[in-house]
């Protein structure tokens, strides 16, 4: 599993402190970050794959720091936004996934194959061709999350990924990230979503007030917002 | 849901013509309609592009919802030669711009976008040399079709919380929370195309 260090991170937007002396090493393959709104579990998140630059401190994963080095960090650290419509790119699925490998150095016919592999297996070859904007709200998950996972990451940071689905697209897009090979640290609301976790990291207001197995951490939380 | 200028799969033959064939037969169907002096030639031309259609098999929804955002300028153009130039000036230019408009549908229609794009960044490469990004080019051209139906949602959503509230259309009012909502699509969007290494 990668490394993720995050060394005496601290982040202001303005005057509002949104993470406070944070200091953390991921290392676990399954790792959750819960917290109320506002508490700083997006741009945790976000530092991650160096969409954002802490305002003190450093984050690294496997020592390169994922602001100065984004570009290899990008490469190793795949990122799954809330909102899979503004993730989608192309105006059609295969397309949007075959946008991913366009800096792979593979041929035209190895893209195709590729893409066709990875639609298969997340059930939308049949679909291919068809309008991003016409699949339902977990078929454009299930886009976003394929388009991610074509280029071999070896970390899935996944931000709130099941908020705007229901019940039944949430868990099917959860049973994936349970299935999945690769290291994932997943923001959510749903608690329910982390058992068998490995790693749970309970934030409110900016600093970790947990942090540790799911039924611990999950206790924490709920007390917090008793 | 829009469907204006979406890839239609297919395996017909203007399918598998190349995009750059394509794109240069397009250009030449409109210069040829362009310079059309009679109906009957635009007839000639409406007939066609309307077997382009059916060769590609486009079912007729589709192709309709190509052309029928032309209505209101259509009617506007048509009233305003027919009053000061005649009936065969209004249907020589109101037939020209619909089937102009047409042959451009049925080239996106049967183009995937990536054909387009990778054709776009041949042409341009030469430009390299000053400064233009073929890829850069590429990526703006796409990302502008994504949008169209994004943007068209932002629009009924926001016109439908009006509605919800019980206030009438106003197209000031609606302008405010429709800009808003697309400015912080982009911006996420902005996100997103540097967590797929856009910028790396």
């Amino acid at each position: 599993m990668a490394e993720i260090r995050f060394t005496a991170v601290h982040h202001r937007f303005g005057t509002r402190v949104v993470l406070e002396r944070l200091d953390l090493t991921l290392i676990e393959q399954r790792i959750g970050i819960v917290g109320a709104n506002g508490s700083g579990k997006s741009t945790m998140a976000r530092m991650i794959n160096g969409l954002v630059k802490p305002t003190s401190g450093s984050v690294t994963v496997d020592g390169l720091d994922t602001y100065a080095k984004g570009r290899e960090v990008r490469r190793r650290v795949g990122f799954v936004f809330t909102d899979p419509d503004n993730q989608i790119v192309m105006p059609t699925v295969a397309e949007d996934v075959a946008f991913s490998l366009r800096r792979s150095g593979l041929s035209k016919p190895e893209i195709q194959e590729r893409t066709r592999e990875v639609l298969r297996r997340f059930d939308l070859h049949e679909h291919a061709d068809h309008p991003t904007h016409l699949l339902s709200g977990g078929q454009k998950q299930l886009l976003a999350i394929a388009a991610v996972l074509i280029t071999g990451p070896d970390v899935i940071v996944a931000d709130e990924p099941t908020t705007l689905l229901d019940l039944r697209n949430s868990r099917m897009v959860n049973d994936l990230f349970a299935g999945m090979p690769e290291q994932v640290v997943l923001v959510t609301h749903h608690l329910n979503l982390l058992d068998g976790f490995d790693r749970v990291v309970v934030l409110d207001s900016g600093r970790v007030i947990a942090d540790g197995s799911p039924d611990a951490a999950v206790d924490s939380y709920t007390r917090l917002l008793a | 849901m829009t469907v204006i200028g979406l890839y239609q799969a297919g395996s017909s033959v203007l399918h598998r013509i190349p995009a750059g064939w394509k794109l240069l037969g397009m250009l030449l169907g409109i210069i040829a309609v362009v310079a059309a002096t009679t109906p009957w030639q635009l007839g000639v031309a409406a007939i066609v592009v309307a077997a382009g259609f059916a060769l590609a098999r486009i079912p007729a929804r589709v192709a309709w919802a190509q052309l029928w955002p032309l209505r209101w300028i259509l009617l506007f153009v048509g009233l305003f030669q027919l009053l000061f130039s005649g009936p065969e000036r209004a249907v020589m230019v109101c037939g020209s711009l619909l089937i102009t408009v047409a042959i451009a549908a049925l080239v996106t229609l049967t183009t995937r976008v990536t054909a387009m794009l990778d054709l776009c960044q041949r042409l341009l490469s030469p430009l390299r040399r000053f400064g233009v990004d073929p890829d850069r080019v590429g990526l703006v051209l796409a990302l502008t079709i994504r949008c169209i139906p994004l943007l068209v949602e932002i629009v009924r959503e926001v016109s439908e919380a009006r509605k919800a509230r019980g206030t009438g259309f106003s197209l000031r009012s609606m302008a405010g929370p429709a800009v808003v909502r697309a400015l912080r699509a982009a911006d996420a969007m902005g996100d997103a195309l540097i967590a797929r290494g856009v910028d790396d």
